[in-house]
């Protein structure tokens, strides 16, 4: 603790001097407004609010003609499926899937797709609502995610889009990621970050899970409707994206396929290190001459 | 990094033991006792020797060299404007030229110029006498020359021929002035896709974003692209002047990010707003990111202004319009683009 209690070399008038400077920042800083562009919601809360608290995104319905996902439905299922919605979710999105302002939005009309993804990526229940919901362990196994589907979907919705990745095209399913998901998710599907999120690898993505996603957009996401991207090329971009768990590379160390940066780090700091010792070792230091 | 491919973290750690092993054996081989200083060899070279040539054909060559060289050059400049596409006769015309550049020196290096043979020892830097000396030196080194006119004419016609080829591609550095105000946009230009299809009002939906282009405009050109977006009231504010610009809460932006040019291809849209961001264009490369409920303000990012904002207008047919130009300059901000408003 030498360092803290020894007397300082530099100037009494100096460092008062310092000390009213970082001072007056340290007031301006926690006083002055945030200036993020984190404009308020401009709902007043618990005041004008939308009974219903709508979700401000909801899910593109699959094409007309397109193929859909059919979940099995009885009145037993959607009874086991509400006693586990009313022991798992509806303290945030309401008994009636009505949601809370401001906490979690409503789950009427969301159709079985959206619950599918949610529920089947582990991304819900979340442990905190204001959370990005990311891939985790499924809290329900595949017989509670049906029952949940079950009840959810009983009050409505666009029926579920499907994705089959063996009538896709695979250079097709590269051109269109590259144009409309690379520059979130990476050409190879690593992920990355937006401002204020972070963006997903699709390593352990299913066909199913992809067909879900890009008609609903999670989280922050946009989301694509059938004249963006329609069934055959919703195919191609499962097709590409399973195909990229096992990209070809080629040759050398992949690095993951995480992207030309780490590439660049690994020549300069282990190929020129590399370089520098067989200089050494190979090298001979001169002797001095006169 | 993935647990399941620990492979080459543990070639690299086996190559650099490896490699450590081998200089220590290296080290312990060889002999590390000092040898002895080996004398420096005598020279024998006598210091004052000079010959003047006097071989005219040399010169004949030298300026021959130097002239085509001169050819080479400015052949370089008029296939740049004949035939700019082709990089591989470029490459031919310049690379003909510094190498019959480098024959006429090597000839004139050798043959022309009197030879001398000096050895010089280390002295003060900058030292006047010195610097006389070599001054006296080089004015010598026309001695025995008889074409001097015609060698200093044809190393002229060389030297501007390569000047004016160094100086021919500064044409291909941007636009030209002109053309960066240049812009496809005029009141009634009709929103198409990349197929060429306009753009139907229903067409644009709440959370999803377009890419659209002007009907019968140049797609490549710069201020060519835009963002399509729709957005609902509440995240609507835009500034009083521009309410107008957008009919059913659908907004058009250049997609030309104003830092450094890049596609923006980047939007947010929240499934729930309470509990995440409110929409925003994010570019790429650097991450500057725009709203576009607010005109396009920067609210995070290098972009020295806000993003370029294009007005709208719904036709007849319900197919989407520009109702005019870009209020100013798209693309990266420069000289004074920066300080008007977008």
């Amino acid at each position: 603790m030498r360092w803290l209690t020894r007397r300082s070399r530099v100037p009494a008038v100096l460092r008062l001097t310092l000390a009213v400077i970082l001072g007056a920042v340290a007031v301006v800083g926690i006083a002055a407004p945030s200036s993020s562009g984190q404009t308020p919601s401009p709902r007043v809360p618990g005041g004008a609010v939308n009974e219903s608290n709508p979700a401000t995104k909801s899910p593109e319905p699959p094409g007309p003609g397109d193929p859909t996902r059919s979940f099995p439905d009885s009145p037993a299922l959607r009874a086991q499926g509400f006693n586990l919605y009313q022991a798992g979710c509806s303290s945030c999105h309401g008994i009636a899937l009505q949601g809370t302002p401001g906490v979690a939005p409503s789950l009427r009309g969301v159709g079985a797709g959206p619950v599918d993804f949610y529920l089947s990526t582990g991304r819900m229940p979340l442990e905190q609502p204001r959370v990005q919901p990311q891939r985790n362990t499924p809290l329900y196994n595949r017989g509670k995610i049906d029952a949940l589907i079950a009840f959810i979907n009983s009050f409505g919705g666009p029926p579920a889009p499907t994705a089959d990745a063996a009538k896709g095209d695979l250079g097709l399913g590269f051109h269109l990621f590259t144009l409309d998901c690379a520059g979130c998710h990476q050409s190879l599907a690593r992920g990355g970050i937006t401002v204020n999120a972070q963006v997903p690898d699709l390593q352990s993505a299913t066909p199913q899970e992809i067909a879900e996603a890009v008609r609903m957009g999670p989280y922050l996401m946009p989301h694509f409707d059938a004249t963006q991207i329609d069934q055959h090329q919703l195919d191609s971009l499962a097709r590409y994206i399973l195909w990229t768990r096992q990209p070809a590379n080629l040759g050398g160390w992949g690095l993951y396929n995480i992207g030309p940066i780490p590439e660049g780090m690994v020549a300069w700091f282990i190929g020129l290190a590399a370089l520098v010792l067989v200089a050494r070792l190979i090298g001979e230091r001169m002797d001095e001459r006169v | 990094m993935s647990p399941e491919d620990p492979k080459p973290v543990t070639r690299a750690a086996k190559l650099l033991g490896g490699l450590v092993a081998l200089r220590a054996a290296v080290r312990a081989l060889r002999d590390r006792t000092p040898r002895p200083p080996e004398p420096m060899p005598e020279s024998d070279i006598d210091p004052s020797q000079r010959t003047v040539p006097a071989n005219r054909r040399a010169e004949t060559l030298v300026a021959g060299l130097l002239l085509v060289a001169g050819v080479f050059g400015f052949a370089f400049t008029v296939l740049y404007i004949v035939l700019s596409g082709n990089t591989q006769l470029l490459g031919i015309a310049l690379g003909g030229a510094l190498c019959l550049l480098a024959a006429a020196c090597i000839v004139a290096g050798l043959l022309v110029v009197p030879q001398e043979t000096h050895v010089e020892d280390r002295g003060v830097l900058l030292d006047e006498e010195q610097t006389e000396e070599v001054v006296t030196m080089i004015e010598e080194g026309g001695e025995g020359i008889s074409r001097r006119v015609l060698l200093i004419g044809a190393g002229g016609v060389a030297g501007a021929g390569l000047v004016t080829a160094a100086v021919t591609p500064l044409a291909s550095l941007g636009p030209t002035l002109n053309s960066l105000h240049r812009q496809p946009w005029v009141r009634g230009v009709r929103l198409v896709d990349d197929t060429g299809r306009p753009y139907s009002v229903d067409d644009i939906h709440e959370g999803a974003f377009y890419t659209a282009l002007p009907e019968h405009g140049d797609p490549d050109s710069f201020g060519s692209g835009l963002l399509v977006v729709r957005l609902p009231d509440e995240f609507l504010h835009l500034p009083a002047d521009r309410r107008a610009w957008a009919p059913e809460g659908i907004l058009a932006y250049s997609k030309i990010c104003p830092h450094a040019g890049c596609a923006i291809s980047l939007y947010r849209y929240p499934t729930y707003e309470p509990t995440s961001q409110i929409p925003a264009f994010t570019c790429p490369c650097h991450y500057s990111t725009f709203l576009p409920g607010e005109g396009g303000r920067l609210i995070f990012g290098p972009a020295g202004r806000a993003l370029p904002q294009l007005p709208l207008m719904i036709d007849s047919d319900r197919h989407l319009r520009a109702a005019g130009p870009f209020p100013g300059d798209i693309g990266p901000s420069w000289w004074g683009v920066r300080r008007e408003p977008a």
